[in-house]
């Protein structure tokens, strides 16, 4: 009989033996046992792929695999795939490591981004490699069906499963992709690099925060309200102080100094105590540490809660009602947000054809691959440590210190790796919670959101109603817009201000127009909380109009790209908001390029519906969309950031900023900027990015805004890095500075080469303390309804996107798309490309897959297995034009592009169902069903 | 506070039995737990004692032939079944059908026999298995008996195996000349992974005569129930569209199909089960061919 006590088994070819822990799954010894944290928990219900194993041969998901299963079993992790050099200097980008040719073809192909979900990614590939050493595309797509991407890596994740196929086969190294470099590339910038953290994401020694550990931890969960409206009437917690290993039960009476965060406004409670309201189901009622989870989790369970409910009010159009119950003091208004521009009765008087219609968006889950963690850690100077992944470090940290009673230097935040953020990790999650508790214990606690949490507490996308009315001249220029929005802030503000102010500047489209009126109605509700999103409210408003747009090419007989064309914003236009553009539109270039391509694979007819050749009820077409997005905050806001850079004693640069990376590809563009600046190679340039105590505030990474406003202050920072090193040689080496300059790991002073390393140190020795700090400042922009230049850059798109429709199913698949972006300037192009398909993946999952479902507050979607992220089927082939029409305080002229990507694919593939089917989506997501049902009623 | 407190692995059914009947309440039976687990970990099933792990009873872990008949253990993962020769060769709509369950991880993990004991009416590996009109093996009072798989099925997520009964595997016909089976399903691609409908046919075609079919849609009520009014229409007559356009009407008269919120309307899955009819019923017919 075997030892009933112990489970054995092999993993990464060691022998292992465990005692059996009652409700154990394999995820869980792997990373809490064994600390094998490669293997990373992204759902917890077996839905998203993150927690791959390879078991015997087969891939598996760990989450959902007991331990004790695993008894005599063979194990592989992401650990075992890569193996350490002895001497732990092999050649440069994989260092010390000697990786599995999967893990070099996802770092050379840019398959890595945020990299949460990449261990599962590429044990899921490996079992599929090691079973089939050939896989087809439809093989690769079949196997990685559940393997989610949100980062939506897609395209180079097929690249790169291809590539390592071909090398275990032939024997051959893995040769980088082709991927243009930029227009005016300079010496490094401009040309594809490999992220500095891919061999960290591709050997699963990358630390998010729910893989940290500190000793004495405990462990953290929220009691939440899970009513959308009421007063709290008792709170008892005895039950759960009286449960053993619980360390502190908090409510809202344990909070002595701020009360409430929030990031413009301040209407968050941190808690809802007896006698307060409750606005939203995920609103905290009582907050726990205990020393297991498990305890935390129970001790939550046995809290009494006593809630009167309240009329719940669940739309932004019923919030704006004179008699809807009033959900905050100061009504339900977040903001009337209003553009005017010209006469519009004019304006419509001008027009020979008015259009109107209405037009819904449903609100969206940014589903990052990793759940919301938080770590506080108190330290004996009173201090207090947050370790998190945020996009926002030095906000967490005044609403940290403000409701602990701290000043703000005594809280330091530690950004750790950020599994996905798309916007959804800017507010508060659990930073406050588990600092609270921190604080009362004087322990540290880890307060770690299950995906069930991160869906009904973060902030969503605004569910948004736009009326729309448009006039035109029959040639099809346009007189006048007039927009009216309802967005659905949910029950506090969060950034629903600053969110649906964008909705309502960009109403109009990229177009010139002499007339607008548009009013926006932010409106809170008792739903969850809206916030930002990639596309931060203009992708609302450009599926209406660019909706519109095609509706009113129609009605006009107009070729619906001429009538794009012709009301285009150009230089010289002025936008809706009174802004000149004197520089840097490309969008018409953005046009012509997917025209010109859209007519090649299509003909001069695209738009028109083609019946498939063997399936009469298989029709293609496609659809056409433009759009712009602002670059950076604008409106007014103060828009700075800082960076530091210091020459190490080991001759590195390190440039510094609390600016946020997650997986958009931000430590890949300061390293190539600084590196160009100081005349040195990548390897020469390290980034450290959001430690409050150690980078300077890059403000928050948000609006498209960290290339152009970071990359400016670091280019700044290198300038000035330059200067000081070569004011300091020439004194020096009694040299004329232009003598002096620097190369790879060297400065040439004259002719004589000294290494930086040596710079470094004899300044030190002397006192001179080789770093610069600078806080780059973007040129002032005006408030809404001043006129003036309201933003400092925009980036534009236009995409082609065709539709397969089944005519008897009403399913829809998007086999292709063509999309051009104007980004100014192509800093780091591998990085860019990755931005550029995974923007188009995930605008075809909001057009397709993904509905966030509230019905009367409650949160129906609260499972990762009913919100549906696209997978690597929804794949398309895509055609990407990168158009350079640079700004001039841009960095290298570059400017945003994080998040024009997605906007135009959702309203070109609703525009190519319509031009396939006849069937107007004037609501997101499409329904199948809806196709289906109006074709029915079509053939009656 | 994990799912369960005793995970106990057998090796022979009577063990299985035996443990079923003296462990401590309350007790389930694990294969794959790929359903199981996750219902209870969200609260949909109340957390058990034991968990009797019977992936270890060779009995259960069995594909092979055996005489005119093919034999499939319950504890045979789904991924093991898909990719079989033999059932891609006896019951491709087997193939097929497991071949979309789950994820291809969970495929890995999944079994059979939890695809049919869960009882759900539209699981697709169990509507293919129930088109081929297959027996179920019930190891019960120390012996096996073999049942229609249909009588497994009392309620949506209910069966009708006693506590200490075990499932063990299931058997089908091995294919005959002018036999073939297919599968396929409509998904909605929002909100939960469930099909909004799906179909097995079965099929014996005679030159160019349907001589004998069977025909199941999931979900069609609270359990499987094959679409004998439609089989009737197609069964002894020739493979034409008018005959499919009369089975079509005939689906609509007979087969009743429910509305389910925010998954489908009945009258969609009037609109799909016509595609799916004449789609799955092409697909069979062409496989016919092939012998």
């Amino acid at each position: 009989m075997e030892n009933e006590k112990m489970i054995t088994f092999e993993v990464n070819g060691k022998l292992v033996s465990l005692e059996k822990k009652p409700g154990e799954m394999l995820a869980d010894l792997l990373r809490e046992r064994l600390g094998l944290t490669g293997t990373k928990i992204g759902c917890n219900e077996a839905e998203c792929g993150a927690c791959t194993v390879v078991i015997d041969g087969e891939a598996i998901l760990s989450c959902n695999f007991p331990a004790e299963k695993a008894h005599g079993k063979q194990i592989t992790t992401i650990e075992g795939l890569a193996t350490k050099k002895e001497n732990g200097n092999g050649n440069g980008r994989q260092g010390e490591y000697t990786v599995h040719p999967l893990q070099d073809a996802f770092i050379r192909y840019g398959a890595v981004q945020c990299g949460f979900c990449i261990p599962g990614q590429i044990m899921t590939s490996y079992a599929l490699l090691e079973s089939n050493p050939e896989p087809s595309v439809e093989e690769i797509q079949y196997a990685l069906k559940d393997t989610l991407c949100r980062c939506a890596g897609y395209p180079s994740i097929i690249g790169a499963v291809q590539a390592a196929s071909e090398s275990i086969r032939t024997g051959n190294p893995i040769s980088d992709p082709v991927v243009p470099i930029a227009r005016d590339a300079g010496r490094i910038v401009g040309h594809s690099v490999y992220r500095p953290d891919s061999i960290a994401k591709v050997t699963g020694s990358a630390i998010y925060s729910d893989d940290l550990h500190f000793d004495g931890m405990l462990h953290a969960r929220v009691k939440r309200a899970m009513i959308p409206a009421g007063i709290v009437e008792s709170i008892d917690t005895s039950a759960a102080e009286a449960l053993p290993g619980v360390k502190a039960v908090l409510t809202a009476k344990d909070l002595f100094a701020e009360k409430v965060h929030g990031l413009v406004i301040k209407d968050w409670p941190v808690m809802v105590g007896v006698g307060e309201k409750v606005r939203y189901v995920g609103d905290a009622i009582a907050i726990v540490a205990a020393d297991t989870r498990d305890i935390a989790t129970e001790a939550i369970k046995l809290i009494q809660v006593k809630i009167k409910p309240l009329p719940i009010v669940n739309s932004a159009v019923l919030a704006h009602k004179e008699d809807a119950p009033q959900i905050h003091e100061s009504g339900n208004l977040l903001k009337h947000i209003k553009v005017r521009k010209g006469d519009m009765d004019s304006g419509f008087a001008d027009a020979d054809v008015v259009l109107e219609h209405t037009f819904f968006t449903n609100p969206n889950d940014h589903a990052f691959l990793e759940p919301e963690c938080s770590i506080a850690r108190p330290l004996e100077n009173g201090r207090m440590e947050i370790y998190v992944g945020s996009q926002i470090p030095y906000a967490d940290r005044e609403q940290v210190a403000s409701v602990l009673g701290l000043e703000e230097e005594q809280v330091r935040i530690i950004g750790q790796l950020i599994g996905g953020g798309f916007g959804g990790k800017e507010d508060i999650a659990g930073q406050v919670h588990a600092a609270m508790l921190a604080q009362k214990t004087g322990q540290p606690v880890k307060l770690l959101f299950d995906r069930q949490e991160s869906l009904i507490v973060h902030p969503k996308r605004h569910a948004t109603q736009i009326k729309l009315k448009v006039g035109a001249k029959s040639d099809g220029q346009l007189t006048a817009v007039e927009t009216e929005l309802y967005g659905d802030t949910g029950a506090y503000a969060s950034l629903g201000e600053k969110v649906m102010t964008r909705a309502t500047t960009h109403a109009s489209g990229p177009y010139e127009i002499p007339n607008v009126k548009a009013d926006c109605y932010a409106m809170y509700t008792n739903n969850p909380p809206a916030g930002a999103f990639r596309g931060f409210g203009v992708l609302q408003s450009a599926f209406a109009v660019e909706t519109m747009m095609d509706m009113l090419a129609e009605e006009l007989k107009v070729d619906l790209i001429k009538l794009r064309e012709m009301n285009a914003l150009r230089v010289g236009s002025v936008t809706n908001t009174g802004q000149l553009l004197d520089e840097s539109v490309g969008l018409l270039e953005c046009i012509e390029k997917v025209k010109t391509a859209l007519y090649e694979k299509a003909g001069s007819d695209p738009f028109k519906p083609v019946f498939d050749q063997n399936d009469p009820n298989i029709v293609r077409s496609w659809g056409f969309a433009v759009a712009y997005k602002n670059t950076g905050l604008g409106g007014g806001a103060p828009d700075k950031a800082g960076a530091e850079i210091e020459l190490l004693p080991d001759g590195v640069f390190e440039v510094r900023s609390a600016s946020a990376e997650l997986g958009q590809g931000l430590p890949t563009v300061l390293q190539l900027t600084a590196a160009e600046e100081l005349g040195q190679g990548v390897d020469q340039v390290r980034v450290l990015l959001s430690d409050t105590d150690l980078t300077p505030d890059g403000g928050p990474t948000t609006a498209s805004r960290q290339t152009y406003v970071t990359g400016n202050a670091v280019r700044h920072a290198a300038q000035a890095m330059r200067d000081l090193l070569t004011a300091e040689l020439a004194e020096r080496y009694d040299v004329n500075p232009e003598k002096i300059t620097f190369i790879e790991g060297l400065a040439q002073i004259d002719r004589i080469q000294v290494p930086l390393a040596d710079i470094s140190k004899t300044l030190r020795a002397d006192k001179v303390e080789p770093k610069v700090l600078y806080t780059y400042w973007a040129p002032e922009t005006k408030p809404l309804g001043q006129g003036g230049k309201m933003h400092v850059a925009f980036s534009f798109a236009a995409q082609a996107v065709q539709v397969e429709v089944n005519l008897l199913s009403g399913e829809v698949k998007v086999p292709q798309v063509i999309t051009a972006n104007d980004v100014g300037f192509a800093i780091n192009p591998l990085g860019l490309q990755g931005q550029i398909e995974g923007g188009a993946i995930m605008g075809i999952g909001h057009a397709l897959t993904e509905d966030f479902v509230i019905t009367d507050g409650q949160v129906i979607t609260d499972r990762l297995a009913r919100y549906r992220i696209p997978s690597i089927h929804y794949t398309p082939k895509i055609t990407s034009f990168i158009v350079e029409h640079p700004t001039k305080d841009g960095p290298f002229g570059g400017k945003g592009v994080g998040e024009i990507v997605l906007i135009p694919t959702i309203p070109a593939i609703t525009n190519a169902v319509y031009n396939a089917v006849g069937v107007r989506v004037d609501s997101l997501p499409v329904d199948q069903e809806k196709i289906r049902m109006a074709k029915v009623k079509q053939m009656v | 506070m994990g799912s369960w407190k005793e995970y106990s692995v057998v090796k022979t059914l009577d063990e299985a039995v035996h443990k079923l009947s003296t462990a401590i309440e309350p007790v389930k039976i694990i294969a794959g737990g790929t359903d199981l687990l996750l219902e209870i970990q969200q609260g949909h099933q109340p957390i058990v004692h034991t968990l009797i792990d019977v992936n270890n009873i060779d009995e259960m872990k069995c594909l092979e032939v055996r005489g005119q008949r093919l034999f499939i253990g319950a504890a045979v993962a789904v991924s093991k079944i898909t990719n079989s020769p033999l059932v891609k060769q006896h019951a491709l709509a087997v193939s097929e059908a497991t071949g979309l369950i789950g994820g291809p991880q969970v495929r890995n993990a999944a079994t059979i026999g939890g695809n049919v004991a869960h009882a759900l009416p539209a699981a697709d590996g169990m509507i293919s298995l129930v088109a081929m009109d297959t027996q179920a093996v019930i190891y019960k009072d120390k012996s096996f008996v073999e049942v229609p798989i249909m009588s497994l099925f009392k309620g949506p997520g209910q069966s009708t195996l006693e506590k200490t009964e075990i499932l063990v595997g299931f058997y089908f016909n091995l294919k005959q000349p002018g036999e073939a089976s297919a599968f396929d399903r409509v998904m909605r691609p929002q909100g939960v992974a469930l099909p909004i409908l799906n179909n097995a046919i079965w099929i014996k075609r005679n030159r160019n005569i349907i001589e004998d079919i069977r025909i199941v849609f999931g979900p069609s009520g609270p359990v499987p129930t094959r679409a004998e009014r439609v089989e009737e229409v197609l069964k002894g007559y020739a493979m034409e569209q008018s005959y499919i356009d009369l089975a079509k009407k005939t689906l609509r008269e007979t087969v009743k199909f429910r509305t389910s919120k925010m998954r489908a309307t009945a009258a969609y899955r009037y609109e799909l089960a016509d595609l799916l009819l004449e789609r799955v019923l092409k697909k069979a017919w062409e496989r016919t061919e092939e012998v």
